[in-house]
């Protein structure tokens, strides 16, 4: 609930381990509201869930967190860092090996623009950068929040190709979308979302 | 815990060095103030260096709160909340770097401020400097509280104007405590009284932020 | 908890309505040195400043502790809390009105910087900014945990400003002349002065546990709004 809006009243969602799972509906259906919940940024105010292990009524909500990666419509990092400050914070925070980071960078097309401060990126340059992110991270969990949004071709196959290896490496994600995918690379399970209840399922 | 709370330090701190807002924006008006503050004292009283302890703390409040306010922004940025909730750092980590940031951010801008005592209000140079450990110590203390009342009021309606609300009569007595303790060093007093303030307070605000710190970044 | 509501009631009425006929009939006005007839201020601003920066801010805190701890967290505690600094306010100003009503003939001037009345004015300011931030806030969970902390602030604050502003006043003068709160007190006065602490106590639950009621009330309203807003929403859905 959020200032006595139900922003969701009906979901009955199974995301197995290894798997793309795509949320699909137009804007305030819920789809963000569903991803912030399955990440434990928001609490569960009625019904039961498991997500990695931990209960989103009754579990540590902080330690539902550490086990998930987020990537949000405006970035998921300091502005006034720079690519590789940012990186390197995140490492260190999750005591992960520095030279993950180079690699990361790599992956996502971002190697030579590690001196570059994050406000300075462009909008595509902003997501491959929460990407890498994840990458540094390794997350059991994905929750991209309408990664698609405002890519052109290349950045979408880009963006395809990063979610196919992470789903082959064992992660699980969740992406929400206003459009199931198109995509010749991925084979998603895709619900359908609407007023706040899963109307479709294919 | 320690850990945790030199990265977030060192991480505020960059932040700070590469955005200047501090060099550019916040010492500036801090100089303004102490400048409007003589203007407002009449041209007799402008430059008696009794009332220079208070202006200095009078206008360092005001500093502190665009500084406290800049400092919990860091983190309340779109999308950079949810991101850093994902990282799973220690709380009680996190409040101690913040507020080890935020205190350096106002010693380097309290000392400015005392320079700006001495040449604008008159203050004895070797007094200023007697005072310098209590005013470090105060501004310590303003640090540790900042730090928990601009988490308190982060990401809410309206954190500009509620920021002064929660914040202000929190720091009255580090105000009264630091006023006192820079004129007994000027012109001679009491002193331990004030000590036992700043101490208490400052102590108060580190324990309290590192139980409850976390209950914060819960919500 | 009606039979609470209707006990504290009484015990409310009949302790006030003593105080009253003691303080105003029975026992003697003190010396003209020591204000004469307006030293019966005596039977009522030392009991609700005792009320406000005590009981109704120890309220809050012990009930934002309690919040705070998981074995005893609730929403009832949140109410608590936030209801008694509600009722905090009303008697912080009547503190601050009865401490000018007393020390306007002793002073001169209605504000004189008088150590207690300027600390509570700080606290009234400090109880204003819980009820401002509990209004900053529509998350049921998210208000209540961050009036919690501040509830906990509230216990550091009190002696801090206290004495801050008590030292800030008392050191480097002497004894003042006689000032509100200095009158020699005994005998029947002493036992008015008492009793009405108890009245204003009695009081001060009295009201809590009928603003606690309407809080009650209003929290099962927004229930009712809640589940309302699911149903619109699953229709909205279908």
């Amino acid at each position: 609930m959020h200032n006595d809006f139900a922003l969701l009243s009906g979901v009955d969602l199974t995301v197995e381990m290894g798997s793309l799972v795509v949320l699909t509906g137009a804007n305030g259906a819920g789809k963000t509201s569903l991803l912030r919940l399955l990440g434990g940024l928001v609490g569960l105010s009625d019904g039961e869930g498991v997500v990695a292990g931990v209960s989103l009524r009754s579990g540590d909500r902080s330690e539902l967190r550490r086990r998930v990666g987020w990537l949000g419509h405006e970035g998921s990092f300091y502005r006034d860092l720079s690519v590789l400050e940012n990186l390197t914070f995140a490492a260190r925070a999750l005591r992960r090996p520095v030279g993950d980071i180079a690699p990361a960078l790599e992956r996502v097309g971002l190697a030579t623009r590690s001196a570059t401060l994050a406000k300075d990126l462009s909008a595509g340059q902003r997501r491959r950068l929460g990407l890498a992110w994840l990458l540094v991270r390794r997350p059991e969990l994905w929750l991209l929040d309408e990664p698609y949004a405002s890519l052109d071709d290349e950045g979408r196959d880009f963006l395809d190709g990063v979610l196919h290896d992470v789903v082959a490496a064992g992660a699980s994600v969740v992406v929400s979308a206003h459009d199931p995918l198109r995509s010749a690379s991925l084979t998603p399970t895709t619900y359908r979302i609407s007023g706040g209840r899963i109307v479709g399922h294919a | 815990m320690m850990r945790t709370a030199w990265l977030v330090a060192t991480k505020d701190l960059r932040v700070e060095a590469r955005s200047r807002v501090l060099l550019w924006q916040v010492v500036p008006f801090g100089v303004l103030a102490l400048v409007l503050s003589g203007l407002a004292l009449g041209p007799a009283a402008a430059g008696k260096s009794s009332a220079a302890p208070g202006l200095f703390y009078l206008v360092t409040l005001f500093v502190a709160l665009l500084m406290i306010s800049r400092s919990a922004g860091i983190e309340h940025t779109p999308g950079t909340r949810e991101s850093i909730a994902t990282l799973g750092l220690d709380p009680a980590g996190v409040f101690l770097g913040k507020t080890l940031a935020l205190t350096l951010e106002l010693w380097a801008t309290g000392l400015v401020l005392l320079g700006g005592s001495v040449l604008l209000l008159h203050t004895s140079l070797v007094g200023t400097l007697h005072a310098l450990p209590s005013v470090l110590v105060t501004l310590g203390a303003m640090g540790a509280a900042g730090t928990m009342y601009g988490a308190l009021t982060a990401g809410v309606d309206g954190p500009a104007t509620l920021l002064p609300v929660v914040t202000l009569p929190a720091f009255a007595p580090l105000l009264v405590a630091g006023e006192r303790s820079f004129s007994a060093a000027l012109h001679g007093g009491a002193l331990w009284e004030w000590w036992l303030i700043v101490t208490v307070a400052l102590v108060g605000y580190l324990a309290v932020g590192v139980l409850l710190y976390g209950v914060l970044e819960e919500s | 908890m009606k039979f609470t509501q209707r006990y504290l009631g009484v015990a409310t009425i009949v302790t006030l309505v003593a105080t009253i006929v003691l303080g105003l009939w029975v026992t003697p006005p003190a010396t003209q040195a020591q204000g004469g007839d307006l030293a019966r201020l005596l039977y009522i601003h030392p009991a609700i400043a005792w009320v406000a920066l005590y009981v109704s801010f120890g309220t809050t805190t012990v009930a934002s502790a309690l919040y705070l701890w998981r074995r005893t967290r609730s929403m009832v505690m949140d109410r608590i809390a936030y209801c008694a600094m509600e009722v905090s306010v009303v008697y912080i100003i009547l503190t601050l009105i009865t401490g000018s009503i007393w020390g306007r003939p002793t002073w001169g001037v209605w504000w004189a910087w008088d150590a207690r009345l300027t600390s509570t004015a700080i606290l009234l300011v400090l109880a204003l900014g819980y009820l401002a931030l509990r209004r900053a806030n529509d998350d049921p969970e998210i208000r209540a945990r961050r009036s919690a902390v501040f509830g906990i602030l509230i216990a550091l604050n009190v002696p801090v400003i206290h004495y801050s502003v008590l030292w800030w006043k008392t050191l480097h003068q002497g004894p003042t002349l006689l000032t509100p709160g200095q009158i020699a007190v005994h005998g029947s006065m002493l036992w008015t002065m008492l009793l009405s602490f108890f009245a204003f106590t009695f009081q001060f639950f009295w009201l809590l546990r009928a603003r606690y009621r309407v809080e009650e009330q209003a929290t099962q309203a927004r229930g009712i709004e809640q589940a309302d807003a699911i149903a619109a929403r699953q229709r909205e859905g279908a």
